[in-house]
């Protein structure tokens, strides 16, 4: 082996072990235990089975897989509409703003999640400002409650991936040249034809990139849904959390965490093989 | 004046104005939730219906609050110790994989994979692994758990340096005599510095804020507490002043940290 082969191994095996360690191998323990059956006092029986697998397509449990799909869903649709017109216009701002302007949508999302989603208890209780908000313009009924639905757990999502969001649909915009909307425009297209014809498609790596970041940490989220759902909205997150910390039913817990990782790779490969082929097609 | 010259003006129109009045509703959006807190943790009352006068009180009560200031020590502790680790492993690892002539895609995979794990998921592993190994549960464990999302963290943010750094530069001093080991100290050490700073303040920051991973490997009882442990028991009790205060000063620390971040390595906050 050279020096530097010798020195690259020296440098690359402490971190590569620890993720072996603390990463690689709880997830295979993970994996072991989907198959294992539960012990009558939560523990683990080391007998194979399929079982974990067939309870989670139960009606019960699928609702709540399909729950979460719906509410990443919305989460993603929403932050892109939100965020997609928004990124344009920093990307065709004045140049010397974009870096502070990105700064600036980049910021929140660097103080805590937990914070970050409390501020909307705050904003949604009954006594709360948005309450308050509806009296002042005029409405006199009973308070209502608008915590605790489906709709306030997307808001939650969205608010917290938004700035994701704006950065990547940012990456991909700002790739593109300037002469790109001149050629387009002295070519004769109105402005509308140059961005739906040209603009858009270009961007839609970036497109991709956000919205499947943004479904991807919302399916699997636990904070969001557990404090802006209350116990009313039921996402594949709190159920494994249940099934560890309250049902103590490891080996469904650990069957369902799988199925979740399944879902997420799945659609993060989709992406990739998108994005390939868009980079394909744009050099042939 | 030949028409095709003009310089291209980047703002201007209907369209254009709309764009940048949705930025600023964007803004809003991002903002108004946070100066809300911010403005009720000084509010007498602490309550959102009416203000009542300016107050210090909310803040006077978190520094007679014992269980608060175990768990900010506690949180203190376990960002210190898992950003050192991570910093230390990740700038190594971040050097190895930039060093190697190919790349490869299973190592971008392992290195991917911290960041787009849920974090229940990670959570649940790593309580499954220490208790398969009877592992006492403690602050230990929250370190040993974040170490892995910051090293990923850490090599992502360096190897971002150092494909902005010119290589030429190690040839040259290659070249011009000195040994490999004084190049690293005299070259390129000094050059991803910087980088490596900002990525150790990053790593800082996501270690504090980390709630679901502390929580199952933390174990029970208050001397495994970290903040936001803390502060989400006291959110699921209800809304008090006193959370408002506590959020202020949480995030105020954040911005600060991120601030020097940005100020060390620009490139640091960009994915």
């Amino acid at each position: 082996m050279t020096f530097a082969a010798s020195r690259n191994l020296l440098f690359l095996a402490p971190g590569l072990g620890w993720l072996a360690l603390f990463l690689l191998v709880p997830v295979g323990l993970v994996a072991a235990y989907s198959l294992f059956e539960r012990g009558v006092y939560g523990g683990v029986v080391h007998e194979l089975t399929a079982d974990n697998f067939v309870r989670a397509a139960d009606p019960l449990y699928l609702g709540v897989l399909l729950t979460s799909a719906k509410v990443a869903g919305f989460a993603a649709i929403a932050a892109l509409l939100l965020g997609y017109p928004a990124a344009y216009a920093i990307a065709r701002g004045p140049r010397r703003l974009q870096t502070p302007l990105l700064f600036l949508v980049m910021l929140p999302f660097w103080s805590n999640y937990l914070i970050r989603t409390y501020a909307w208890i705050v904003l949604l209780n009954k006594e709360g400002l948005a309450n308050q908000a509806l009296r002042a313009l005029g409405y006199d009924g009973p308070a209502i409650d608008m915590l605790y639905t489906e709709a306030t757990v997307v808001v939650g999502l969205v608010y917290n991936y938004l700035p994701f969001v704006i950065l990547a649909v940012y990456a991909s915009l700002s790739r593109l040249p300037d002469e790109l909307w001149e050629a387009s425009e002295d070519l004769g297209a109105r402005g509308h034809n140059t961005f739906l014809r040209i603009i858009l498609p270009l961007s839609l790596p970036g497109v991709a990139a956000g919205a499947v970041f943004v479904f991807v940490l919302s399916i699997g989220n636990f904070v969001t849904p557990d404090l802006l759902g209350g116990g009313k909205v039921q996402m594949v997150g709190n159920l494994i959390y249940d099934q560890f910390l309250t049902a103590r039913d490891w080996p469904f817990g650990a069957a369902l965490s799988l199925i979740l990782i399944a879902v997420m790779m799945l659609l993060l490969f989709a992406q990739a093989v998108a994005v390939n082929r868009a980079q394909g097609a744009h050099r042939a | 004046m030949p028409e095709r010259h003009r310089v291209p003006d980047r703002h201007r129109g209907l369209a254009a104005g709309l764009l940048r009045g949705h930025l600023w509703l964007v803004c809003a959006f991002l903002y108004v939730p946070i100066a809300v807190l911010v403005l009720l943790s000084f509010n007498r009352s602490g309550l959102p219906t009416a203000w009542t006068g300016f107050t210090f009180d909310w803040y006077g009560a978190l520094a007679e609050n014992a269980a608060v200031q175990r768990a900010a020590l506690n949180t203190l502790i376990v960002a210190l110790a898992s950003t050192l680790i991570a910093t230390l492993l990740g700038t190594l690892l971040a050097l190895g994989i930039e060093s190697r002539r190919r790349a490869s895609g299973l190592l971008d995979a392992i290195l991917f994979a911290p960041m787009i794990i849920p974090d229940i998921v990670l959570a649940i592993a790593l309580l499954s692994f220490f208790t398969l190994l009877r592992f006492t549960l403690g602050l230990h464990t929250i370190v040993l758990a974040h170490v892995v999302f910051n090293i990923a963290f850490v090599c992502a943010v360096v190897r971002t340096r150092l494909k902005h750094f010119d290589h030429a530069i190690i040839e040259a001093s290659i070249d011009l005599g000195a040994s490999e080991f004084t190049t690293f100290r005299r070259v390129t050490l000094p050059a991803i510095l910087p980088g490596v700073i900002a990525a150790a303040l990053l790593a800082f920051t996501l270690s504090v804020d980390e709630f679901i991973i502390a929580y199952f490997t933390a174990g029970a009882g208050p001397a495994s507490t970290t903040l936001p442990m803390q502060i989400y028991s006291m959110v699921r009790f209800g809304v008090t002043p006193e959370i408002n205060a506590l959020a202020t000063i949480v995030m105020l620390v954040s911005f600060t940290v991120l601030f020097a971040a940005q100020r060390l390595n620009r490139e640091a906050l960009q994915p």
